[in-house]
């Protein structure tokens, strides 16, 4: 008891000292409860704070990584096309181009469960378990060489983890570095005896053309509406036959199967062009044709050849996307079990709108 | 048009100069005599004949048709995806300072996301009095201020670390746009949870965090967030953007575009930063021998030719010429900037359309008459603190070709005889 009077006349004097330098408050919004806090406040800081109990290695890891993580950054985190590779680059940093991964470059272990935490799997981001993210970042470690494969990654073993780069950055030093050199009354006349052009970007030849951006915008112009509008009847009646036909329980379990290409695809009400196409209506209709996305080059030569997604074709197609056709956008591996891939094709089916 | 240059003190060898070729100017505009009388004033045109459209034909406007290409626009092998990428302002079109939201560049991290002033939730927590949530209502009933400033992402002119690449000031240096922002001081909603419990306010910081999936968190210094840091709902006067964060977003002035927080949903106080994937992996500067800098928040002096460059040449011919362009520091305000049409062996001082604002975009002209020969052009700016802005040399000499983030040298267009000109680089 009289500690807590002891505390509370503490706090009053530092209220009392505070005041003068504290503006007025305006009795405006609310006090947060902690259950709100406890929803949003996740960031776990390099010293450990914010780090929920769990654990998980590189084998489960694995496992997780390749239905989660694998469509963008690859079975071994080395990173399809354009997205992040998260493995490798180790020593070279000093090099033309270093390769920045979470092995090679990142500083702090605490900024991969962080980020992969809150803002991980892309397009399906939070829906990790605490365990989940352990066992990621256990694979990630793994894919670098930083852990072995019997490694349990949990909140006690974090530490142990050396992180290569960690003594890799130091604070903005521009002022003593650039700032004290650029400065003063810069030259006017004769500040060269010559000048030669050493590169010309039309060299490299990298610029988006304008031509083509106007072409883009013209897409919904008269030529193309034609061109698809012959098209359409076809399509129209062919979905038509299929949506009668489909089997629910089946198309249930599909719902299920697509959690693995929600993070590419949407359909139904609201669906969007994504990483990949909107899917609705996709089974029976040409290949290519959806509105708005930029095909692989292949997949728009097969639509004009005519190729139709029939359901032996997307079966074959989802079996082993880059088999079937090479050069495909779609970075799925693929659905080993026919079963499954009846499953999806079902639920494709289900939903019309 | 010489009374303007005196009056905003150039030289008397300016405003002579000046003359002289104003005077050059009418001696050509008589040679272009019409051979024939124009249609378009002999001839009665149908919008002077016929009505336009009536008010209430478009709502909302958008810019008239014959504009269409002056749009934001993507490069596409830049990133894998659009929702993770980034567009480009098409500076190289407007004039001015204040950039129409409608073409102002967008970077999203998990795309732009639709959420109402309804379902908006701002909430305070950590090393707070009270925590605190409040509601877009609630924003709207402080003390709320006006200020202009440019936001520039970390990465404008990365492309061209390592040599020139991108045919086009829109794609050189279109990652930034200047608005007029409403909104309440960090400060004021710091203050409301109040700060006592933060006790030293100097080592403490600030983690900020956006509504979306990718919720973008960065880590401020206490100093910055009671400075000038802004909590803006409008922009140019009226709603903030979907691409630009509606309802809400973080305003830090002169810092680089990663840490303006779109859809800020939390502010936490604490002691130290959190070193989110932002401000470690991404946003840090490789220097040559391996070593990376962080914390390199302020973006320094630039500027760039914005007119003529590759997208916009010069169609005319010889005689009067406007060269236009952009200049700003997120260091202060910009007090000079020079031109140079020979790549950087004679300068001359720009006229600053107004004086520069702190952390603002400072548009210059040169009034010049060209005589048609093939120009190397560049610009220079400084501002309040001294600095001059460094060529790609200077800059290359620090920090090597692996920076990526925070290139703000000197840029060069080659402007050959017929008009065109090119990105280049030159000795």
């Amino acid at each position: 008891m009289s500690k807590f009077l002891k505390s509370t006349a503490l706090a009053g004097a530092l209220a009392l000292t505070a005041v003068p330098a504290l503006a007025e408050k305006f009795g405006l919004g609310r006090a947060a409860l902690p259950d709100e806090i406890a929803a949003w406040d996740g960031d776990i800081r390099p010293d450990g704070t914010g780090l929920p109990v769990g654990s998980g290695d590189a084998l489960i890891g694995e496992e997780i990584f390749a239905t989660q993580c694998a469509a963008c950054h690859g079975d071994f985190a080395e990173g399809i096309d354009n997205w992040p590779k998260l493995a490798g680059g180790a020593d070279t940093l000093d090099h033309e181009d270093p390769l920045k991964t979470v092995g090679s470059y990142w500083p702090y272990l605490s900024t991969a469960f962080d980020y992969i935490k809150r803002s991980m799997p892309y397009g399906n981001a939070g829906t990790l378990s605490d365990d989940d993210v352990y066992s990621i970042v256990a694979y990630i470690l793994y894919s670098n060489d930083l852990i072995e494969d019997d490694f349990v990654l949990s909140n006690e073993s974090f530490f142990d983890v050396d992180m290569p780069n960690a003594d890799g950055f130091i604070l903005d030093n521009r002022a003593e570095t650039e700032y004290s050199k650029w400065t003063g009354e810069p030259c006017m006349e004769n500040c060269k005896s010559e000048v030669k052009v050493t590169m010309r970007a039309r060299v490299l030849d990298v610029t988006p053309q304008e031509e083509t951006a106007v072409a883009d915008s013209e897409e919904a112009q008269p030529v193309e509406v034609a061109a698809t509008s012959a098209a359409a009847p076809a399509e129209e009646t062919a979905a038509v036959e299929t949506v009668a036909a489909f089997d629910a329980d089946l198309a249930e379990k599909g719902e299920k199967v697509f959690k693995k290409c929600k993070s590419c695809h949407q359909l139904g009400a609201g669906a969007k062009n994504r990483t990949g196409p909107i899917l609705t209506g996709i089974v029976g209709q040409a290949a290519g044709a959806v509105e708005g996305f930029k095909y692989s080059k292949p997949m728009q030569a097969a639509g004009k050849d005519g190729l139709l997604w029939t359901e032996g074709e997307l079966a074959a197609f989802l079996a082993k996307p880059k088999k079937y056709m090479k050069g495909t956008k779609m970075s799925f591996a693929g659905l080993k079990k026919e079963a499954d891939q009846a499953a999806v094709i079902e639920y494709l089916k289900s939903v019309t709108e | 048009m010489s009374d303007n240059r005196t009056g905003n003190g150039t030289s008397r060898r300016a405003f002579l100069r000046g003359a002289a070729a104003a005077g050059a100017g009418a001696l050509s505009a008589t040679a272009a005599k019409a051979q024939s009388p124009d249609p378009l004033i002999t001839e009665v045109q149908p919008w002077a004949q016929e009505f336009g459209d009536g008010v209430d034909a478009t709502p909302y406007g958008l810019p008239i048709e014959h504009e269409g290409d002056v749009i934001r626009r993507n490069v596409e092998w830049l990133t894998a995806d659009t929702v993770s990428s980034i567009n480009f302002t098409p500076i190289h079109a407007l004039d001015g300072t204040i950039t129409p939201q409608g073409c102002a560049f967008e970077r999203h991290h998990s795309g732009a996301i639709d959420l109402r002033k309804e379902d908006y939730r701002l909430m305070l927590n950590g090393l707070v009095d009270t925590p605190m949530v409040f509601s877009y209502a609630d924003l709207e009933r402080f003390p709320r201020e006006n200020h202009v400033y440019f936001c520039e992402c970390a990465a404008n002119t990365g492309m061209e670390w390592a040599g020139a690449q991108l045919n086009g000031a829109q794609f050189t240096h279109g990652m930034i746009h200047n608005m007029e922002y409403t909104g309440v001081p960090l400060r004021t909603l710091l203050e409301e949870a109040g700060l006592d419990t933060a006790g030293d306010l100097k080592n403490k910081w600030i983690f900020v965090e956006g509504a979306d999936a990718s919720s973008n968190g960065r880590s401020i210094p206490m100093e910055k967030a009671l400075d000038d840091c802004l909590i803006a709902f409008k922009a140019n006067g009226e709603a903030l953007r979907k691409e630009h964060g509606y309802p809400v977003r973080l305003v830090v002035p002169g810092w680089e575009g990663n840490m303006w927080v779109k859809w800020i949903r939390r502010i936490e106080v604490m002691d130290g930063p959190v070193e989110s994937r932002e401000e470690t992996s991404k946003y840090t500067d490789v220097l040559e021998n391996g070593i990376a800098r962080k914390w390199t928040w302020a973006m320094d002096a630039k500027s760039v030719v914005t007119s003529p460059s590759p997208q916009a040449p010069i169609t005319h011919g010889k005689g009067p010429l406007v060269i236009t362009g952009l200049a700003w520091s997120g260091r202060g305000a910009i007090t000079r900037v020079d031109v140079s049409k020979d790549g950087g062996m004679t300068w001359e001082t720009a006229r600053l359309a107004k004086p520069g604002e702190k952390m603002a975009l400072t548009r210059f002209y040169l009034d010049t008459e060209w005589d048609g020969s093939e120009m190397i052009l560049q610009s220079r700016a400084m501002d309040d603190t001294g600095y001059i802005q460094p060529t790609k040399a200077q800059l290359r000499e620090v920090r090597g070709l692996n920076s990526i983030y925070h290139n703000n040298c000197i840029q060069t267009w080659l402007v050959r005889s017929n008009g065109e000109a090119e990105n280049v680089e030159v000795s």
